[in-house]
């Protein structure tokens, strides 16, 4: 177990690593950071004094390398547009960030999971074809439209949410709902098909054999091994949502790390673009790595190997 | 009477249908994938005979006719779907954004593709280092933030129609990896590829004519559903206004276009979103249809 | 004691399938007394497994189960509910499955398995159902029982399993056990084992246990009742001497030349066969579904077919005596 948790450990820092490169060289590859800081009206000389200032006029390696380093001690740099430090900006943003990804996590495994098990409980029933045909529908809805179309049923029509901001729990709704109905459909197909394929199995004949109600049968033998394959999805998800946490953030005007990151990309501000790919990058490693190790640990026989 | 003079019942006659007759009753049983093959076969001729069908220049601005709503709402039949914020004809500006939806859903799928079953099909069939360190960049793929990538890049190549088909292109092949790397993996082992190996067949030669016929279906079904996934990024990424650039009619565009006038006019928001979700829907179905019908013994 | 434990009269099974119905089980009428060891003997998809699981209730819901009489102890099992059915499941008749190595829940440790029954049925505390798995665990052999309990079933080989398996369809004692060709997925070696471990058992507990098997050199040592399966159908059934000695359904004459006697079967002679394949069940069946095999076969097998009854001693066929001394004369 230890092995393994080592193992997984080494694999998580090596894709932290050649993420950051990539995504070092993409915006490297961009094109001339001194004149996005320079401005438009600066002159030839503003901007060749500018490059030698931040050192763009460097090879590349050592630029990463050097940012890599400011990197690991916390240090992103300086945002060009809020002339901050950029770590301090990030982490200021990523409480909403956060929040709104618990939350629409949490919205995505309590719809989903029941859902999928009362799908897997009686095939081809109205409630199967109900949750078959949410999930159909959820893969294809645009999120942005779905978020616009609760915005002007629940906020303009009806008035019952706020449209937008986030300094009750009230303005949390709609987002969690729009962010959380974009990892459901998968969350339910995999309880379902998971659900279908443990309840035919020998041991599920075993627990009813020893005279076993079918609500134990159900939770305690059935859904208890199903379970464990939705926990790495679960946080597969978990890690897009933040990702996509962009979209519902702009629609919802929540100033989350989203948020921040919709605004740098339009202001060019490569130093909070740049961290904020590695911050989102690392939430994903980080909750792929914890589904691993939970992993393990739910299936003994992972456990013991 | 003779045992011999009737057939005995017992005995029926149990030659059932060949393959194809299974196959396309299959298909014309399959309600999801009749109907998800029509809509994006009727939406493809849409985009295919965009000119002739579009009542209006999609480009064409018309400031004395601006807002006109559509005539279910009252509007006239000059322009069915009304006009938007810059008197450009709604119907004709749908019709042409068919034309980049899936052109961009086509051609990401397959650049896409291509690089996915290429690394997919090498770690599956050989292995080894290989495998390893196509696994490793499938991790690196999935660790990376697809839309805050493709935006960055997008706004620093400059939102043209190449540069998003390109960017998505490069960056959605990570379900085709997982995908053709577990199909081949699976079909690796069989008997018909050792033998083929056996009989002296190259590796090039096992890989197309032995292992890619079999894994085909698989990739069927990833193709559509890469497509649905541009699809619906191009349109997120123009949404945000850092995908296609004005004035080209895209979905994704109209509807942030339309979120301006959200609260008088909602049929601008609602329509190139309802389209939008349409589409994406067929293209599931079809998708999913394919599955269930290459895949019999995967039918629940 | 002489009532039956289980009666069982024209059991029927129908599964709907694609283009009709499936008559998987036709007509099966048997008796167990307590103590008494049934042996179903037939080949793959002769009904016997599904007639196991129809007595434990346990079938899956789209087959439809008809009878005069399905009884145990005087309990009505065809008129039951589901309620009754689990209270009897696993306390008073319990079964063991083929698929040792799959019937085990991979999630939880081999004493949570074994105590569940006990838990469920008998109000015992925790520890007295863990002394009582220890004491079934070192009865049917596993050493070092005590620490097995924490352990999870991929820890165990086939045999092991099979043995817990054997131990928790024994925790509440029960009256009567089903066990579906138990050996099958083990080892040629560990298969006698586990037969005579279980054979010894019921003796011991004066269990009466239907044992569903195709070997029928495990029947000709452990069965006291024989009944023959075929296609759905008993062909023949009696007490293990009648049917061994004087076999009378031609279908059972030819399962038992198929296997070698020691001192019957001549060495360098060729073991039997039974040419032809099992028919389809889809749709109507009438007369003797052997017929299509059977080298006595006539015209009249497809109509009603007569039973014989001398004794116990029962089977089907149009021929009085079933042609065995046509047989025995040319032999």
């Amino acid at each position: 177990m230890l092995n393994f948790i080592l193992k997984r450990l080494g694999l998580a820092v090596l894709v932290a690593f050649t993420v950051s490169f990539i995504s070092f060289s993409l915006l490297f590859m961009a094109g001339d950071p001194a004149v996005a800081l320079a401005g438009e009206t600066a002159s030839g000389e503003d901007i060749e004094a500018l490059r030698k200032l931040y050192g763009f006029d460097r090879p590349m390696l050592v630029q990463y390398g050097e940012w890599l380093w400011s990197a690991l001690r916390g240090d992103f740099g300086e945002s060009y547009y809020f002339r901050l430090p950029v770590a301090s900006l990030i982490a200021e943003r990523l409480s909403v960030t956060m929040t709104l990804g618990l939350c629409g996590i949490t919205f995505a495994l309590v719809t989903a999971v029941p859902l999928g098990v009362a799908a897997a409980i009686r095939p081809n029933s109205i409630i199967d074809r109900v949750a078959l045909f949410l999930s159909v529908a959820g893969q294809a809805m645009p999120s942005f439209w779905f978020g616009l179309i609760l915005i002007v049923l629940f906020a303009i029509k009806l008035g019952w949410l706020p449209p937008s901001g986030a300094s009750t729990p009230a303005h949390f709704i709609m987002p969690t709902i729009v962010l959380g109905y974009y990892a459901m459909p998968a969350i339910m197909r995999l309880t379902r098909a998971g659900m279908l394929d443990v309840l035919s199995s020998d041991y599920i004949r075993t627990a009813r054999a020893k005279g076993a109600p079918e609500m134990r049968v159900l939770f305690r033998h059935a859904l208890r091994n199903a379970i464990i394959p939705v926990v790495s999805l679960a946080a597969v998800q978990m890690g897009f949502m933040l990702g996509g946490s962009i979209v519902v953030e702009s629609i919802f005007a929540l100033h989350g790390a989203g948020y921040l990151a919709w605004e740098s990309i339009a202001r060019n501000d490569l130093p909070t673009v740049q961290a904020l790919i590695l911050v989102f990058s690392m939430f994903y490693i980080v909750f792929t790595f914890l589904a691993d190790v939970l992993n393990a640990w739910l299936d003994p026989r992972m456990r013991s190997s | 009477m003779t045992m011999t003079d009737t057939p005995d019942p017992l005995l029926k006659d149990i030659i059932g249908p060949t393959p194809s007759q299974m196959l396309r009753k299959r298909v014309f049983g399959h309600q999801g994938l009749l109907i998800g093959a029509s809509v994006v076969g009727l939406l493809l001729l849409v985009a295919i005979f965009a000119p002739l069908l579009a009542p209006h220049d999609p480009y064409a601005q018309s400031l004395m006719t601006r807002m006109q709503p559509p005539v279910f709402l009252g509007g006239d039949w000059n322009h069915p779907l009304g006009t938007d914020h810059l008197g450009r004809d709604y119907l004709s500006r749908l019709i042409y954004g068919a034309r980049v939806s899936l052109m961009i859903g086509v051609i990401a799928a397959l650049i896409s593709g291509v690089i996915g079953t290429a690394m997919g099909v090498a770690a599956g069939y050989f292995g080894g280092r290989v495998d390893m360190v196509v696994t490793f960049l499938i991790n690196v793929r999935l660790a990376m933030p697809v839309v805050l990538v493709a935006l960055a890049v997008v706004a620093i190549l400059g939102g043209s129609l190449q540069v998003v088909i390109m960017v998505l292109g490069l960056l959605l092949w990570d379900r085709f990896a997982v995908v053709m790397r577990a199909s081949t993996l699976q079909v690796r082992g069989r008997e018909y590829v050792a033998a083929a190996r056996a009989i002296g067949a190259s590796t090039p030669r096992v890989i197309l004519s032995e292992i890619m016929p079999n894994i085909a279906n698989n990739l069927i079904v990833v193709v559509t559903l890469e497509m649905a996934h541009a699809i619906l990024l191009e349109a997120a990424l123009s949404f945000l206004g850092l995908g296609v650039q004005p004035p080209t009619p895209s979905w994704g565009l109209m509807v942030s276009e339309g979120k301006n006038m959200m609260l008088f006019e909602p049929w601008m928001v609602l329509i190139p979103g309802a389209v939008l979700f349409v589409l994406v829907l067929a293209i599931n179905l079809m998708g999913d249809g394919l599955r269930d019908v290459t895949a019999p013994e995967n039918r629940s | 004691m002489d009532k039956p434990l289980l009666s069982v009269r024209n059991l029927t099974l129908d599964i709907p399938v694609g283009g009709g119905t499936l008559h998987a089980v036709r007509g099966i009428d048997f008796d167990l007394k307590r103590g008494e060891t049934l042996c179903i003997v037939g080949e793959s998809g002769s009904g016997k497994s599904l007639t196991s699981l129809a007595l434990m209730g346990l079938l899956g819901k789209t087959i439809k189960r008809s009878a005069d009489e399905m009884a145990f102890d005087g309990i009505d099992l065809t008129r039951a509910n589901a309620r009754t059915m689990r209270s009897l499941r696993g306390a008073r008749m319990s079964m063991i499955f083929q698929e040792p190595m799959t019937s085990l829940n991979p999630a939880y440790t081999i004493g949570d398995q074994l105590t569940e029954a006990l838990l469920l049925h008998k109000s015992v505390g925790k520890d007295a159902a863990r002394a009582r798995a220890i004491e079934l665990l070192e009865k049917v052999g596993i050493t070092a029982a005590a620490s097995r309990l924490s352990q999870y079933p991929h820890q165990l080989s086939g045999g092991l399993r099979q043995r817990v398996m054997i131990a928790m369809a024994l925790m509440c004692e029960p009256e009567l056990i089903i066990a579906d060709e138990p050996t099958t997925a083990l080892d040629v070696t560990i298969q006698a084992q586990i037969l005579r471990l279980l054979y010894d058992l019921g003796r011991e507990m004066n269990m009466a246990m239907i044992l569903i098997t195709h070997d029928l050199g495990v029947v000709a040592r452990v069965a006291d009742k024989v009944a023959v399966m075929y296609a759905g159908e008993l062909v023949e059934t009696g007490s293990a001497t009648e049917v061994f000695n004087t076999p009378s359904h031609p279908y059972t004459r030819g399962l038992l030349r198929c296997i070698p006697l020691p001192g019957k079967t001549e060495r360098g002679s060729t073991l039997g066969t039974i040419p032809g394949i099992v028919p389809s069940l889809i749709g109507d069946v009438a007369g003797c579904a052997f017929r299509t095999r059977c080298p006595h076969a006539v015209p009249a097998c497809r109509g009603e077919i007569p039973r014989h009854a001398t004794e116990g001693h029962v089977f089907r066929c149009v021929h009085a005596d079933g042609k065995r001394h046509a047989e025995e004369a040319t032999a």
